[in-house]
């Protein structure tokens, strides 16, 4: 990703846009903060943010004409937040937060013909910017139009109190002159630079271009006249506070003007402007605006809190409320994007980006949810890639998951047969490794099935379809995983490949286009038998797989044949295409294993029934979070129990890999009557056993029972352990490739007990240092 | 790097082959990166003893670091 890549995908997260109140200001002025300080009472707080962008604080926040309030979203459920009223109300209660100080001198100085809004606000910016500023104005003091306020409204003290800050700021101020021609003529010869207020006609002899109306032709934005250093502005008729904002528009030009800079440059924002922000409304009530008690009064302290309470604090963050990853790390899309982007920038030091880029489930239920698409799943994808390739990909991110996919594809797991007695295969089998691990049972079923209801064979492979690596980024892997396949399934005659798995569907469908692979569900649909007896758990909510989700067809499959399997199908408000993960997905549970558990336990919590769902690591993941969760498969076949299905406990990683080897074992066997053949390895006939609360501490630890059985194989044949004094078990330590492995243990009658495990990753030399 | 840990009290563990551990300095290494520590080896097999709390607090932090650097 290079700077301009991050920018354009910065953009499209909206987060940081603007609510519709600030971008209607001409000024910008952060209603939002302004109302959430307001809300909590603290109005000190209020005024402060009002004087960051609004001058003469006292007087605009007392006369504003509010056009925010128009663009309120507060609007669209009930009336918009009365903006105007609670400025008023902040103004005439809590006085000045900071004093109005100037910049040192830059020795220039400007001229300001006029008193009113726009003229004021000129001087008060450029005064403070270190500017000298002379003032012309024809009434008798400044203030100008101000001046047309009603008194209740606008107190003429007011307005000398606040217009004394500029003669703090050492404006010169000049009253009761003829503004004219050639008054311009003569501050244009002593000044660097002069601002003209303007109302309507202005009269003959100013040597300036004017409009239709006979004022002064100025532009829009930067109020430049057609005379060089001359810019104009006003017009506050219409509205205060834009005159207002085109005086600082101008003192904007006229700064730029003396710096020599250019006049345009980096402006688009500035004035009312339109905003891309998304503020969901959903779940908010429509609510109509508090009336002060005494409307001449305006909002009395209490009021304007319940008032400034109903401002929506619009922000987007729909990805963010939805996922758990997102929320976890703290900020949003485009604050993660500039993360991993300095995260791969960094070439001495620690990247503390690493666990953000692999906590990803890869789901993409961001995007769904984003008004502008924004894909997380891309970015981190593309920074694995990036970190795998540089070398700087931590090697405990995904090992686990990689060493069990290595595993699947093993000679123990693998197969690859076509149906006994048939030699061409019409179909090909995939069940997929997580379904072989979980209910291997259901697997040797439906394999059986498939032979006796499809023509023109159906041969079988087990293994892995190289989701795992592609989640990892190591496409090295994941190309060796679907060459294998893709030769062995060439080799067979290239039959129709029938996954179970929609993990499996997507590696296939993306990275092997010619093997074209169906779902099990659709042939299943097309055999199914009518069940004899009605399912005991029928009420269940659909939990769709993530890699469900840009599937339309399987959605419907799915829901057709629960439907005519009599289930009564509770649909998620996160279902289908706005479907969640379980947390596995993108190997999220390898690299950060708290964010997956939040992951499945909120999806957990969304329903009180059962799930079924049709991935098989979905099913095992929400039963270990303690649901009843049937697997698709569960849920079709003749004569299972439905409950007791529900309530099978999942397979812990050791369990998994065993449930693999024995599939593997017994279709050889009972199909094609052979024996295995690969060697078992000494360690392999150890027999461990341990305790249940041992057993769950060791999968959080990610322990294998293959591991406790090489130390303590390793141990035992070479006498290298420790002996403890009191209880006389043993400790020992085996490192058989990445990782050391730790164990407690005692002989036992048949094998060893296993009293505790641990392991390291850092390799300890049995020497000093050299 | 500073010894990442020291413990001060003797472990309850002795060699299998029936020497006491002893406090000495060895290496770990990780990812390229090499220091030293103090912590139990048998004197005469040399078999080095890591705690469950070394293994799972200081040295598993550490190898973050360095999977991080």
């Amino acid at each position: 990703m290079d700077q301009k890549e991050l920018r354009e995908l910065e953009k499209r997260c909206i987060q940081e846009e603007p609510p519709w109140c600030a971008a209607a200001c001409p000024l910008h002025v952060d209603a939002r903060s302004f109302a959430g300080c307001m809300s909590r009472g603290d109005w000190e707080g209020a005024r402060k943010v009002l004087e960051k962008a609004m001058p003469f604080p006292g007087v605009f926040g007392r006369v504003c004409d509010h056009p925010c309030q128009e663009k309120c979203k507060r609007g669209e459920a009930g009336d918009p937040v009365a903006i105007g009223a609670l400025e008023r109300a902040c103004v005439q209660a809590v006085s000045s937060q900071a004093p109005v100080r100037a910049l040192p001198s830059r020795g220039r100085s400007v001229a300001v013909m006029g008193g009113g809004p726009a003229a004021l606000v000129v001087a008060w910016d450029l005064a403070r910017k270190g500017y000298g500023v002379e003032m012309r104005v024809r009434r008798n003091e400044l203030g100008g139009t101000l001046r047309d306020f009603p008194a209740n409204l606008l107190p003429p003290e007011v307005v000398r109190e606040e217009t004394d800050v500029l003669l703090q700021l050492g404006v010169e101020v000049h009253a009761g002159c003829s503004l004219d021609g050639a008054l311009l003529e003569e501050l244009r010869g002593r000044r660097d630079a002069v601002f003209i207020e303007v109302e309507d006609d202005i009269g003959e002899g100013w040597g300036l271009e004017r409009d239709e109306k006979g004022g002064i032709l100025a532009d829009e934005r930067t109020r430049a006249t057609s005379l060089p250093g001359v810019f104009a502005g006003g017009g506050s008729r219409e509205s205060v506070i834009l005159a207002a904002a085109r005086g600082r528009w101008a003192a904007t030009s006229m700064d730029r003007h003396l710096q020599g800079v250019s006049p345009t440059a980096g402006r688009e924002k500035e004035g009312p402007c339109e905003t891309r922000l998304f503020t969901s409304l959903e779940g908010v009530d429509a609510l109509p605006v508090v009336p002060p008690a005494d409307p001449a009064q305006g909002y009395g302290r209490e009021e304007a809190m319940e008032e400034a309470a109903r401002c929506l604090q619009c922000q987007c963050l729909e990805c963010v409320k939805i996922c758990p990853y997102l929320e976890r790390f703290g900020g949003y899309p485009k604050r993660y994007a500039r993360e991993i982007y300095n995260n791969e920038s960094i070439v001495m030091g620690e990247r503390k980006g690493n666990l953000l880029v692999n906590s990803c489930s890869l789901c993409r239920l961001c995007e769904e949810v984003c008004p502008e698409n924004f894909s997380m799943a891309d970015l981190c994808h593309a920074a694995r890639e990036s970190m795998v390739s540089r070398g700087k990909m931590p090697p405990s991110a995904h090992e686990f998951a990689l060493r069990d996919m290595a595993f699947s594809n093993g000679e123990k797991c693998a197969l690859f047969r076509s149906q006994p007695g048939h030699p061409s295969s019409a179909y090909l089998f995939f069940p997929g490794c997580q379904l072989s691990a979980s209910a291997p049972h259901r697997v040797e079923r439906v394999y059986e099935g498939l032979c006796s209801s499809l023509e023109g064979g159906v041969g079988l492979a087990l293994g892995c379809c190289g989701a795992p690596a592609r989640w990892a980024a190591r496409n090295d892997l994941l190309h060796e995983a679907l060459e294998a396949f893709k030769g062995r399934w060439e080799a067979m005659g290239k039959p129709k490949i029938l996954v179970a798995c929609p993990s499996c569907y997507q590696v296939f469908k993306e990275k092997l286009p010619q093997a074209p692979a169906t779902f099990l569900w659709e042939v299943l649909e097309t055999t199914l038998e009518p069940l004899e007896a009605a399912q005991p758990l029928r009420q269940v909510a659909l939990h769709d797989p993530c890699a469900a989700r840009h599937e339309p067809d399987l959605l419907d499959t799915v829901r057709r044949l629960l439907q005519r399997r009599g289930f009564d199908v509770e649909e998620l408000k996160t279902g289908g295409v706005l479907t969640e993960c379980c947390g596995y997905g993108g190997l999220m549970a390898n690299a950060n294993p708290p964010v997956a558990r939040a992951v499945v336990e909120r999806r957990a919590g969304e329903t009180s029934r059962g799930f079924v769902t049709y991935c098989a690591m979905c099913r095992d993941r929400l039963a270990r979070a303690g649901k009843p969760a049937l697997h698709l498969l569960d849920a079709l076949l003749e004569g299972v129990d439905t409950e007791e299905a529900a309530g099978r406990k999942p397979p812990g990683y050791s369990q998994r890999r065993e449930n693999r080897a024995r599939l593997k074992r017994s279709l050889l066997k009972t199909l094609w009557g052979e024996e295995e053949d690969v060697a078992v390895e000494e360690h392999e006939s150890v027999v461990v056993r341990m305790e249940p609360d041992l057993e769950e501490l060791l999968e959080d630890r990610r322990i294998l029972a293959e591991d406790l059985r090489h130390v303590i194989h390793e141990a035992e044949k070479r006498g290298r352990k420790l002996v403890h004094r009191e209880t006389g078990r043993f400790l020992a330590a085996f490192k058989p490739a990445a990782v050391t492995y730790w164990v407690e243990y005692s002989p036992s009658e048949d094998g060893f007990t296993v009293h505790n495990a641990y392991s390291h990753r850092m390799e300890v030399l049995e020497r000093g240092p050299r | 790097m500073k010894p990442a840990y020291e413990d001060p009290t003797p472990p309850p563990w002795d060699c299998a082959c029936g020497k006491e551990l002893e406090k000495r300095r060895v290496v770990l290494t990780y990812m390229g990166n090499e220091f030293t520590v103090e912590l139990y080896q048998c004197p005469s097999c040399r078999f080095v003893y890591v705690p469950e709390d070394l293994a799972l607090g200081k040295m598993a932090e550490v190898e973050k670091i360095l999977e991080d650097k």
